[in-house]
């Protein structure tokens, strides 16, 4: 065994026992820093796997933000804890539970051990015509060109979220600041990272959304560290969240999917179908609706943690 | 054994895991959670699909990597979803059980 093996092995049994601990943990704030421990480590696990996108938007989205998310849902939701302690189940119904999700597991685990290798494949469809797209990550021409409409209706979904999470405000509240009422500025180690931390955090996500055309990245990475910046900057209090009324934050909200929309349309006149992109000229275009969906994203990924106004519009 | 393949045993093991907290907790954040967990697992089962099918100079198939980042990115919408609808279930009810008859009952009570 080598020690890479020896590291796999030792990381999966790591990535199994925080999420058991997840599963298992006694209160739920427990439970959700387990969750970003588990995420971070996941992340690894996809680098293991050849998919540095993917480990970039499971640490960033999947457990950083999310993250945030349910930490601050924990806390807020810690008094109704104690009153369903009696609701749990008893001894019976959780071993028959806990044996069917092992037989469960242990078919996937079957079929995983049973696959073809080497199994199916697009990848070679996917190479063929990176050159004349002008890009080189194929996973940026996956999201961007092969399966642009997928990526297209995902940005609708993320509008469609922020409005049904709007929509849980009281009528009164409506136009209000978004979040929580919010107790004075914090001063200490927090705010001190969230007047430090923004502006290199922008350079990196500016970074990551211009290499994401040839090196892994893209327009969700950048995006969620953009809004990774905007929450740090939002929890030590430093600024407050826009009204939800703000026209500016529509615009941003909308931009990603309406830029996309617009060019697919496009297509029709300049090449031939919906969100075909002209020849020769593709890099651009695609460059182009990146930097409108990483705009999307970043209004998008704050608006959806710190939830709907609770706050009546002054 | 490959690290794909362990990666693909791990995706089955979090899924079971995921679903017997789902099935299993009675509190819906913790419901929530772990379906966030199952999600994991059937995204590493991506994962696995994708490094199997390395081809053409890519050490991995990047349709399969592309959806998993679509679904991380919807994953988390949803789940947002989830969590604001449970805050404003919490703030209206002062419980968050799930039970059918908990808010009959509170009315019930709000009446006498």
């Amino acid at each position: 065994m080598t020690i890479i093996e020896a590291l796999d092995i030792g990381l999966a049994f790591l990535v199994l026992g925080v999420a058991g601990w997840t599963i298992a943990a006694h209160e739920a704030f427990t439970a959700v820093i387990g969750y970003v421990v588990y995420g971070l480590l996941l992340a690894l696990v996809w680098v293991r796997l050849f998919a540095l996108d993917v480990a970039l938007t499971e640490a960033a989205i999947g457990s950083g933000v999310t993250g945030v998310l349910l930490i601050s849902a924990a806390v807020r939701l810690r008094a109704s804890e104690a009153e369903m302690m009696h609701e749990r189940l008893g001894i019976a119904p959780r071993l028959v539970a806990a044996a069917l999700c092992l037989v469960a597991a242990a078919a996937l685990a079957a079929v995983v051990l049973d696959m073809p290798d080497p199994g199916a494949t697009l990848a070679p469809q996917a190479r063929q015509p990176l050159a004349e797209l002008g890009l080189g990550n194929a996973i940026t021409a996956v999201l961007i060109a092969y399966r642009a409409f997928d990526t297209m209706l995902e940005k609708v979904v993320l509008v469609l979220a922020v409005i049904g999470v709007w929509s849980l405000s009281t009528d009164a509240n409506w136009g209000g600041l978004a979040g929580p009422t919010r107790l004075e500025r914090t001063e200490g180690p927090l705010a001190f990272l969230a007047q430090l931390l923004p502006p290199l955090g922008i350079i990196v996500a500016l970074h990551i959304v211009w290499v994401g055309a040839n090196e892994p990245g893209g327009a969700f990475q950048g995006g969620a560290l953009l809004s990774a910046m905007a929450l740090i900057v939002l929890m030590a209090r430093l600024r407050e969240a826009p009204a939800i009324g703000r026209r500016w934050l529509r615009v941003a909200l909308i931009s990603g999917p309406v830029v996309f929309l617009a060019i697919g349309l496009l297509g029709f006149a300049l090449a031939g179908g919906f969100l075909a992109y002209p020849l020769g000229f593709a890099k651009p275009v695609i460059v182009f609706i990146e930097v409108f969906m990483t705009l999307s994203v970043a209004a998008t990924l704050p608006m959806l943690v710190i939830g709907p106004p609770d706050r009546r519009p002054s | 054994m490959n690290a794909a393949t362990l990666a693909g045993l791990s995706g089955a093991a979090l899924i079971g895991l995921g679903l017997y907290g789902v099935l299993t907790h009675p509190h819906p954040l913790r419901k929530l959670l772990s379906f966030n967990v199952l999600g994991s697992g059937v995204f590493l089962m991506f994962g696995i699909i994708a490094r199997k099918g390395a081809a053409a100079g890519l050490a991995a198939d990047p349709v399969p990597q592309a959806l998993v980042i679509t679904g991380i990115v919807i994953a988390f919408s949803a789940t947002a979803l989830a969590v604001a609808l449970l805050l404003r279930l919490f703030a209206v009810d002062r419980s968050a059980t799930l039970r059918p008859d908990a808010t009959i009952e509170r009315n019930d009570r709000s009446d006498a």
